[in-house]
């Protein structure tokens, strides 16, 4: 069974741009390119992947990137019901499973996303310079559960991520006496780790605690520097076992553990949901699932060298690492003061590529991507003999994690 | 006609046949919550089963629309066209709701003055004939509780 243990054996992306900036290629081009690029990383052939996983309702099917991409044959197309940024581990988790299981051989993990393409994240496709429909604004039918939710939320103007998500931190500031600082210098340390990244689109600009501090209010307590950036780009990495793993010249990096899920009664989180029980509202959710984690993985917070979390929001973060244990629940804004997230000097080294906030927006699998170039010594800001790295994808959804490892 | 805050142009509800009771109560300036008939427990959206005790049975409460702010944001971007800036979006817990929250907006405040556990009231604004939202906003001090 151990010569089943799924490892990743390749990581590949595209390049990285403000969203709304890559109209040459498609979005779908752009998830092949990355594809190619990651197999190509691992030393292995196309002739070898028969096996495509993603989230997030993915517009880029398997199916055609497998005729595309010429694939002898498509033995596992999988994608998770964890929505959105949420579903970025979840996807490795699946292909893990798959590999592990003998489903296939080598599964590839994907995300592509231009939004310039579609439509823009946080507006539900609405134009708010487009005067009201002339019709007397009435009740309509939801065609999907999802709208339903949602449908609840939107007619007060809660359509938008950065305001949803300011309602769990603002409630985390009141019992905690968190503040807008903490969540700067968070925001400050990622762009830092972005300077030396040269993906990163955010890789040539500076910023200090003043500047996030002196950026626009967008839903308190989220001003522009606390909320993620909006990009286009692809990645992906590449599951296998460990016996294929052995062959390739390139280290694999060892899934040691992978957990999904969510609280009871959670939905989709505070987004729709006002009634998440109160002790779990003023968190990421993840508490339960972490715990889970841990105990599958046999390790502790204490065993982290590195950590890629999930970064959509800087509150989001910070509930995210009370939730994981790496402080107690009311001390994550202490934490970031006390510099435990930084590259240099930190002891809980976090989002070493700039994460969303400073390199880019591919739903998170890039964090997969930064973990393992973490543990093989590629990452711009490497961790010395780093062994086991966190990547979370999601806070205030469903989410998803694994621990990665390096023996 | 009722007092406006937000324009024509915002999100209309999307509603599904579970949810639409909800709809067509606050249509008639109700705000109710649903209440499983088998166990007393309530919830909030509405939901097929009682998560409860998993009874499908259930009938709705009117709630008096008083509460508190649970948690806020103030918005400064818009999301319709003609909205007045910043607005606010809030989660009030409701009295006499079995514990229940719902999402909302605050309305007849100075964003400087909300404060979690403001206490509020719900007032109705009618988009249009047949559709009322329920937005809330302080208690006013002269009104006995
Ligand atoms: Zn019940």
């Amino acid at each position: 069974m151990s010569g089943r243990k799924a490892h990743i054996v390749g990581v590949g992306e595209t390049r990285y741009t403000r969203w709304g900036k890559i109209g040459d290629v498609t979005e779908h081009a752009l998830a092949c390119q990355a594809i190619q690029r990651a197999v190509e990383d691992a030393g292995l052939s196309m002739d070898d992947v028969d096996g495509l996983a993603s989230f997030a309702e993915d517009r880029n099917e398997a199916v055609f990137l497998a005729a595309e991409l010429g694939l002898p044959a498509l033995r596992f197309a999988n994608m998770v019901w964890m929505p959105g940024g949420g579903g970025g581990c979840a996807a490795v988790s699946n292909a893990t499973m798959a590999v592990e299981t003998g489903q296939a051989e080598v599964v590839v993990v994907y995300r592509s996303l231009c939004q310039g393409q579609f439509f823009r994240f946080g507006t539900g496709g609405m134009d708010a310079t487009v005067p009201a429909d002339p019709a007397p604004p009435t009740v309509r039918q939801a065609d999907s559960m999802m709208l339903a939710s949602l449908g609840m939320a939107m007619p007060y103007g809660l359509l938008m991520a950065a305001a949803a998500y300011a309602l769990p931190t603002r409630r985390h500031m009141h019992l905690y006496g968190t503040t807008s600082e903490q969540l700067g210098l968070l925001a400050v340390t990622f762009r830092e780790h972005a300077s030396r990244n040269p993906r990163a689109v955010m890789g040539g600009r500076p910023m200090t605690l003043e500047d996030h501090q002196a950026s626009p209010m967008i839903a308190d307590p989220h001003r522009l520097f606390d909320c993620c950036l909006e990009s286009d780009g692809a990645c992906a990495v590449v599951v296998t076992t460990a016996e294929r793993a052995r062959d390739l010249d390139k280290p694999g990096v060892e899934v040691l553990a992978s957990e999904q899920g969510a609280p009871k009664g959670y939905a989709f989180g505070p987004f729709t949901n006002a009634n998440i029980p109160d002790a779990l509202y003023a968190t990421g959710g993840c508490e339960e699932m972490a715990d889970r984690l841990w105990a599958k993985a046999g390790l502790g917070p204490g065993d982290v060298d590195v950590a890629q979390i999930y970064d959509h929001f800087t509150g989001c973060v910070l509930m995210q690492i009370e939730d994981y244990g790496f402080c107690k629940r009311g001390e994550g804004g202490p934490f970031i003061e006390s510099g435990a997230l930084a590259w240099k000097g930190g002891s809980l080294p976090t989002n070493t590529h700039g994460g969303s906030l400073s390199e880019a927006y591919i739903h998170g699998l890039n964090h997969v991507v930064e973990g393992v170039r973490s543990l093989r010594g590629e990452s711009t800001s490497p961790v010395e003999n780093a062994e086991v790295c966190l990547v979370t994808s999601g806070a205030c959804v469903p989410s998803s994690a694994v621990l990665l490892g390096r023996r | 006609m009722s007092e406006r805050f937000f324009p024509d142009s915002m999100p209309a509800p999307l509603a599904s046949a579970t949810t639409l009771p909800w709809w067509e109560a606050a249509a008639e300036h109700r705000l109710v919550v649903q209440r499983c008939t088998s166990c007393e427990h309530t919830r909030h959206p509405p939901a097929p089963i009682c998560p409860e005790c998993r009874s499908g049975e259930s009938d709705w409460k009117e709630v008096s629309g008083r509460g508190e702010v649970y948690t806020f944001t103030i918005v400064h971007r818009p999301i319709a066209a003609g909205q007045e800036l910043p607005y606010l979006v809030a989660v009030i817990a409701l009295e006499g709701s079995g514990g229940l929250r719902i999402i909302s907006n605050l309305v007849g405040v100075d964003p400087g003055e909300v404060a979690i556990g403001l206490p509020v009231e719900v007032v109705w604004e009618e988009m249009s004939a047949d559709l009322a939202i329920p937005r809330f906003r302080p208690v006013s001090e002269e009104e006995p509780r």
